[in-house]
């Protein structure tokens, strides 16, 4: 059974199409790269893959079941502006939010609700900081809060929107290892970067998207220029094919 | 007029209004204290401002038809809360300005709607500027029942008013229903709202709300702490508040609300990290959040005198 399974979505926003005929697998242990230029709909698929958005057409399967919120068995890290760092919370605090709609209304958190937090936090190496209020923490470092946050559930499958954003290259270099073991750990994870290098050096395989899926392969395959340059929109002199080394 | 004195006319017979007076406005700031902490960290204060204007419509008329002006005012007060709920769901509308012409236009309905209650004059001072004088007995059940409920329902959903605050998009995806989490809120400081209307007066019960829950954001960077600190403060300032108006016979709402800012303002200056004073000429080695790596982010302005 694929972890990941999207056929033939297609999304609508304010009446105009955005994605089209999408069709996306993900097995276990791939760390897959969602590549496209602003307004490409990365950040639309991912939502659509959550449930968050109303689909025109296609189905969306995760561990061979439709996703429901809050049910599936699937981890989000959006982008690290969705989250307000200036609240008055410990970063062991904010990682335990990820579990609210698991704990249950009128619930609080248990022993292995707990467990499930100091596991995150091991895993994306924050244990140290864990008492600290988010708002005293580097960019890198929110990073992983929110991929720790995502971890306390315990998915198998991990989306990703744009983790690199902002962040130094010894940081990226640290949370694409972070991914790429992540992956080798029997999880399926989708990143969306606009960092193509870091793409190419750590997916297993990269999709390329700009309304509707231009390529997928792995980036071995990807050497032609062709599908960079139709999904970018740039000339084939650009130094963005220098950059994924494509010609 | 010494503490004594204040304590003797409390338990004055004769003076029976001053203890209720004390008690609905401790209970009020108690209560304010806790659900502004959630309307300081969403930002939201223009709500609590929105429905403050908006229960006027309803208390005028309770106050004509001689009904409970809490009941009126909270019934005002929610269909706005609901209004404004639904409104801002939908990011695309600039819900700001919406809220301004409903608010704007509520507060007119009510002033018309009294105008033709005779003696309004009298009674719209009251409204606008809180009096403790003329509570019925009935308010100080009603206030003391909904506080109880407000603060039942926060400490019921705390956890998820927290997730929300922290993070719509991912509350969404846990399968959390934002929607009606914002209803339930937008409801709780509207009833917040109403039953501070009595002491507090209309202008000024959004001080309530937002000056002690900022005074104690202030003061610590644990959630847990500023929703103990928030009411501490807001009760303290109604009880100092109340003693100081007695005795200067000044009007209660805004000498609470002055108490409130005054300790506000002490925050602002001597809050142990966050403080003016205390960032300036900062004792390095203040406690920090567990874990070594707070120094002093300028060792240059560390005192060595
Ligand atoms: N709420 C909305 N209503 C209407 N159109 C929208 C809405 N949100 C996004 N869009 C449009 O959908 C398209 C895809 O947006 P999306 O945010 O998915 O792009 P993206 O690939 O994530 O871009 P970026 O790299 O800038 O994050 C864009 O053209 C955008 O204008
Ligand atoms: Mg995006």
């Amino acid at each position: 059974m694929r972890a990941l399974d999207v056929e033939g979505l297609d999304v609508d926003l304010g009446g105009r199409p955005v994605l089209r005929d999408i069709r996306l697998h993900l097995d276990r242990g791939e760390l897959v790269g969602l590549l496209g230029p602003n307004g490409a709909g990365k950040t639309t698929l991912l939502r659509a893959i959550l449930a968050l958005t109303r689909t025109r057409g296609g189905t969306v399967t995760v561990e061979g079941k439709p996703v429901r919120p809050g049910r599936s068995e699937i981890g989000y890290v959006p982008q690290r502006h969705e989250f307000t760092w200036d609240f008055p919370i410990s970063v062991d605090q904010a990682v335990m939010s990820g579990r609210t709609g698991r704990i249950g209304l009128l619930r609080r958190p248990g022993v292995a609700d707990w467990r499930a937090v100091g596991d995150a936090l091991d895993r994306v190496q924050l244990t140290g900081l864990r008492h600290r209020p988010v708002g005293e923490l580097s960019g890198g470092q929110r990073q992983r809060v929110l991929v720790a946050r995502a971890l306390a559930l315990a998915p198998r499958t991990l989306l990703l929107d744009e983790p690199f954003t902002g962040l130094d290259m010894p940081t990226q270099e640290l949370l694409g290892d972070l991914f790429t073991s992540l992956a080798a750990e029997d999880r399926a994870v989708l990143m969306t970067t606009h960092d193509l290098v870091a793409a190419v050096d750590s997916c297993t395989r990269l999709v390329l998207l700009n309304g509707r899926i231009i390529a997928d392969g792995r980036p071995v395959d990807l050497q032609d220029a062709e599908p960079w340059t139709k999904t970018f929109g740039v000339s084939h002199t650009s130094p963005l094919l220098k950059l994924v080394r494509a010609t | 007029m010494s503490i004594t004195d204040f304590l003797t006319d409390l338990l004055n017979p004769d003076l029976a209004f001053l203890p209720k007076a004390l008690a609905i406005a401790v209970m009020s700031s108690i209560v304010c204290g806790v659900v502004g902490c959630y309307v300081v960290l969403r930002g939201m204060a223009f709500i609590g401002d929105a429905v403050a204007h908006a229960v006027f419509p309803g208390v005028a008329v309770a106050f004509v038809l001689q009904g409970s002006l809490v009941l009126g005012g909270a019934v005002a007060g929610v269909a706005t809360a609901l209004l404004i709920a639904v409104f801002s769901q939908n990011r695309r509308v600039k819900e700001d300005s919406i809220i301004g012409v409903f608010l704007v236009g509520a507060f007119a309905l009510g002033i018309v709607i009294i105008s033709q209650a005779p003696g309004y004059a009298g009674s719209l001072q009251q409204f606008l500027f809180g009096s403790i004088t003329g509570i019925p007995d009935r308010d100080l059940y009603v206030v003391g029942g909904a506080g109880l409920v407000i603060l039942g329902l926060v400490l019921a959903l705390h956890k998820e008013f927290v997730a929300v605050c922290l993070d719509r998009e991912m509350s969404r995806a846990m399968g959390l229903s934002v929607f009606w989490l914002d209803i339930v809120l937008y409801v709780l400081v509207t009833l917040a709202v109403v039953i501070s209307l009595q002491t507090i007066g209309n202008i000024l019960v959004l001080a309530l709300l937002i000056t002690p829950a900022a005074a104690a954001r202030l003061l610590t960077d644990r959630l847990g702490l500023m929703m103990l600190l928030a009411p501490l403060i807001g009760g303290a300032s109604a009880v100092v508040g109340l003693y100081l108006s007695w005795s200067y016979d000044t009007p209660v709402g805004g000498t609470i609300v002055l108490v409130a800012t005054v300790v506000f303002l002490a925050a602002w200056l001597f809050a142990p990290r966050h403080g003016l004073l205390t960032r300036r000429w900062g004792r390095p080695g203040v406690p920090g959040a567990g874990d070594d790596a707070n120094s002093s982010p300028c060792p240059a302005l560390s005192p060595t005198t």
